[in-house]
């Protein structure tokens, strides 16, 4: 057995070859068959995974036909994903034990559509990092090469996709970290429109350029667990109230026609030859299908990456306050409040987290605010205006979404070249607007990914050139070994 | 005069003094300010009154309370705020333990309005005080050491029902000179947030708090002096005795030629003294920022009219109407004007046929009293502002003289019952039959002989006697000033 898409098994579970629980033991038998190796989850949900299997039986049984696409088929979560009564850590020693109260918007649509979790993945701590490394629970390996990394920072829910464990995950993405990990996975992985999905219930880093969005095997999945969970929420006051396109609606429409935008600086010296290689070889392929593909220049590229690196770690200084000792998570007792403080977030972050707060402390202090923190909302204004101006020559822009494949784990120990990482994704953050990533291609048996990026709300577009690119391809076909092993 | 205030008066012939008030007045809306939590915690066991939201559970966002908003843009019409078009929210970062998020959601530099004023009489005189500002923000928690502060405490205990409750922050310019003035502006200011129904004005419940900035210089000079704050103070009472004790001990340190410092001082009542908490190098960087989990907000003229078009007559203007239109004395319709609840029974009781200058003497005498001495407004009494209506109507009719009205007025105030009925089944109607009255006055003269005579000599006192006579003899129901013509009357015949 192939590890198979949502479609596929929507159709299984309604012919009767399949069951919620027998899929349910394929997910977790494959688990335990590949954590040792890939250590993709640090929570599996097993009870909670029952309990929905078997009430999505019974919504199978009953309503066949209204049930969701969704309904009886396994997913996983990224672990800042807040599940009720489930562990969640953020990939962070400082939240060991959490069990939050709540669940998350977002996961209660997918668990209302009948989703059966069966557990949260791995993450670079608090979501700050390209590699998963970060994370307080040891890193997570690439399941095309386990001495890789798989990206970050929601390694986890791309590795377990492309593993074969689940058909599709959640992840969040603040500069890269659902785009960057599925192209070094081989998967697919959408950060949609910011303010389209619910950011309440996912555990802030920075709250301006969070979005949750899917991991899937293809972008017709990606389509379906979007629609599942995008929409306006009343608990979150950056959603947008407009009423959500069905993405399914165009998703076949193709892209004749369509003028793709190549940005000069998304393909300069710091592209791998072999990813240079991949994303042009998929231009051709766009081409073929009937698009026009230009040059186009976003000039403000090198300074967003300085950008990012002031406004998310600001925002992260002061969303990261709460994890005091005080109510909640890891404390180190002290006589004193202050040495409880210093100790308690001494020993419970990480060291890239505590970089980041202490560069946001910094950034946003009396005297530096103005020229930090106020420059970089100026120049984030201006990186959006570029957008818009190509936005008004070209319907979307296609060009790689990481400058390069999956690299050793331990080989990128100084942060600027780890930053580097998410030089073309993080732009799109920070415009808000939408982007995809789509296996096309192999560098030495190591994915590649192109990303397709639209305007603001346009995300019904990133589908349509995506699929449009897959149904002429078949690089997302192709399976790591973990996969295969599955067959 | 106290001797605070003695050098206090002393210390205005040399210094000039410059004080500003910071008013923090929790709003009495349902919910708190970004959750859907209950707002009144005044009878929640501890921590009751929480959820994910304002207990800063990692992955919350908060959402802005529509009903905070349309009280504040009150408030500031109210003080004659500009309200801009563009608001927004800011996080204002530090570490405390009864901050769950380790920043409180306020607004820095776009608040929600701008350069209002307050009008406000001192010693006869009417005193003008700018307003900076209006802005809204969210309660903190409250903690309750095992010590007397948090760092010498062995445990403390966190209550976080406070906390995001919404929270108006009042900032007055640094335009009034005397403690006494800064007492009466808080006093007005009081009087108007409770009238317009936003603030319940509890000093000592903490729902209604005052900070006071205060510097000296001498007269003449244009810079200000070194800046004081000056906090815990949860009276009038204690505003102004904690200005005039900080006035005192900043003329020592200048009269000394010594120099103060930049500080927050606390008010200590027992020692009747402030002292010092933080200096100005201990001050917080707060480190604001835009709040990123807020879209900023945009009040349009519509919404801003639609709230003004709300606002209920303020307590100065319905004070001049009142005299105007009931021909109150300027001191009568300022006590009938007192609160919003006061001015609504009095309208009612005009409005339910009882004259106006007979309303107004038993609502602020007999009526007080009773409020006072019951804790107890009438509003909530047995008797009620009807049942009140319907006694004065008896008492303008002369249905029942003022003893009788006195003295069911006392027992209904709790009781309640109907007081017509109760008139007439207990036969309480004041007797002013004029024949029956007078064969009543004979009677008393002959048999009072020797009061007779002291009157007729001229001793008016003597009077009181032979009126009584008649009262007893008509069980207390006689028409008294009816009475007192008719016996002056007979014993002046002769």
């Amino acid at each position: 057995m192939t590890p198979r898409t949502i479609t596929e098994l929507a159709a299984a579970l309604r012919d009767g070859s399949t069951t919620p629980r027998a899929l349910l033991d394929d997910a977790f038998a494959h688990v335990d068959r590949t954590e040792k190796e890939l250590n993709a989850y640090l929570t599996v949900t097993r009870e909670l995974a029952e309990l929905q299997a078997d009430a999505a039986t019974r919504t199978l049984a009953d309503h066949p036909d209204t049930a969701s696409p969704l309904c009886g088929i396994p997913m996983a979560l990224k672990d800042v994903l807040c599940v009720d009564g489930i562990e969640t850590t953020a990939g962070s020693k400082m939240l060991r034990g959490f069990k939050p109260p709540y669940t998350g918007t977002a996961v209660q649509r997918l668990f209302d559509a009948g989703a059966v979790c069966i557990g949260k993945t791995n993450c670079d701590e608090f979501a700050m990092g390209s590699s998963t490394e970060n994370s307080a629970y040891g890193p997570v390996s690439n399941p095309w090469d386990i001495e890789r990394v798989p990206g970050g920072s929601s390694g986890g829910s791309a590795a377990t996709v492309a593993a074969g464990s689940v058909p599709y995950s959640l992840g969040t993405d603040t500069g890269g970290s659902i785009r960057q990990p599925a192209a070094l996975c081989g998967v697919v992985g959408f950060k949609p429109t910011y303010g389209r999905i619910s950011r309440y219930g996912l555990i802030a880093f920075a709250s301006s350029l969070d979005q949750i969005g899917p991991f899937t095997r293809t972008v017709e999945d990606c389509a379906l667990v979007y629609a599942a969970i995008a929409g306006h929420d009343p608990r979150d006051s950056t959603s947008d109230p407009r009423a959500v396109d069905d993405p399914l609606a165009a998703l076949h429409t193709g892209v004749a026609g369509m003028r793709l935008g190549i940005p000069r600086e998304y393909l300069g010296e710091g592209t791998e030859p072999g990813v240079r290689a991949a994303v042009e070889a998929a231009f051709r392929v766009l081409e073929a299908q009937g698009a026009t593909l230009r040059e186009v220049s976003l000039p403000s590229t090198d300074v967003a990456l300085s950008v990012y690196y002031i406004i998310a770690p600001a925002e992260c200084s002061s969303n990261l306050a709460r994890y005091d000792g005080v109510r909640f998570g890891n404390r180190v007792e002290r006589p004193s409040l202050t040495e409880m403080y210093l100790q308690t977030r001494g020993a419970g972050f990480g060291n890239e987290v505590k970089r980041r707060v202490m560069l946001g402390t910094y950034a946003l202090s009396s005297g530096y605010y103005d020229a930090y923190y106020r420059q970089a909302q100026k120049v984030r204004t201006l990186v959006s205006q570029e957008f818009e101006t190509v936005f008004r020559e070209v319907d979307a822009i296609v060009c790689p979404t990481s400058p390069s494949v999956a690299f050793t784990m331990g080989s990128r120990d100084d942060p600027l070249s780890m930053y580097m990482c998410d030089v073309v994704t993080l732009p799109a953050n920070l415009a808000g607007i939408p982007g995809i990533s789509v296996p096309c291609g192999f560098v030495d048996g190591l994915p590649v990914g192109l990303q397709v990026i639209a305007p603001r709300f346009e995300d019904s577009r990133v589908f349509r050139v995506g699929h449009a690119y897959e149904q002429a391809t078949d690089f997302h076909t192709k399976l790591s070994s973990y996969a295969s092993e599955a067959a | 005069m106290t001797e605070t205030a003695m050098i206090t008066a002393a210390t205005l012939d040399r210094y000039e003094v410059v004080i500003g008030l910071e008013v923090h007045a929790q709003l009495l809306t349902r919910s708190k300010m970004f959750c859907p939590c209950p707002a009144d915690y005044t009878n929640a066991a501890p921590n009751e009154n929480t959820c994910p939201v304002c207990l800063g559970l990692p992955g919350v966002l908060p959402t802005i309370n529509q009903q905070a908003v349309d009280f504040t843009v009150r408030t500031a019409l109210a003080l004659h705020c500009d309200i801009p078009a563009f608001t927004k929210f800011d996080r204002k970062n530090y570490f405390y333990p009864d901050l769950p998020k380790g920043y409180q959601i306020s607004q820095y530099d776009l608040p929600l309005s701008i350069n209002g004023h307050l009008e406000f009489p001192v010693g006869g005189e009417t005193v003008r005080c700018g307003i900076t500002r209006v802005h809204l923000e969210e309660d903190t928690g409250t903690m309750h050491h095992a010590g007397d502060v948090l760092q010498s405490a062995t445990s403390s205990l966190i209550d976080l029902n406070r906390c995001g409750v919404p929270l108006m922050e009042i900032v007055g310019e640094p335009d009034l000179r005397t403690p006494e003035a800064a007492r009466e502006y808080l006093v007005r200011l009081r009087q108007i947030l409770t009238y317009i129904g936003v603030n319940d004005g509890n000093l000592e419940k903490g729902s209604f708090r005052c900070d006071a900035n205060i510097s000296l210089r001498p007269w003449g000079a244009r810079e200000l002096g070194v800046k004081v704050e000056v906090k815990n103070m949860n009276s009038f009472r204690a505003v102004q005795r904690a200005l005039e004790s900080e006035i005192e001990r900043q003329t020592d340190v200048l009269d000394a030629g010594g120099a103060l410092v930049q500080e927050t001082r606390g008010w200590v009542e027992a020692q009747g003294r402030t002292i010092s908490q933080r200096s100005k190098e201990q001050a917080h960087d707060y480190r604001y920022f835009p709040e990123p989990d807020l879209p900023p907000l945009r009040l349009d003229a519509a919404f801003v009219e639609r709230v003004r078009a709300q606002l209920p007559e303020l307590p100065e203007a319905r004070a001049h109407r009142f005299q105007e239109q009931y021909g109150l004395t300027v001191y009568d319709a300022a006590v009938l004007t007192d609160t919003r609840d006061d001015a609504d029974t009095y309208e009612a009781l005009v409005g339910a046929g009882v004259p106006a200058k007979l309303a107004a003497n038993w609502q602020s005498g007999d009526v007080a009293a009773l409020a006072n001495e019951h804790r107890m407004a009438l509003r909530h009494s047995g008797l009620g502002v009807d049942g009140l209506a319907s006694l004065l109507r008896l008492v303008d009719a002369g249905t029942i003289n003022g003893p009788t009205a006195k003295e069911l007025l006392a027992e209904l105030y709790v009781a309640g019952g109907n007081p017509e009925a109760l008139v007439r089944d207990r036969g309480l109607a004041q007797v002013s039959d004029t024949t029956e009255l007078t064969t009543l006055v004979d009677a008393a003269i002959a048999a009072n002989p020797a009061a007779a005579a002291d009157f007729r000599a001229g001793k008016q006192q003597a009077l009181g006697q032979l009126m009584r006579a008649v009262k007893d003899a008509t069980g207390g129901k006689a028409d008294m000033p009816l009475v007192n013509r008719l016996l002056r009357d007979r014993l002046l015949e002769h």
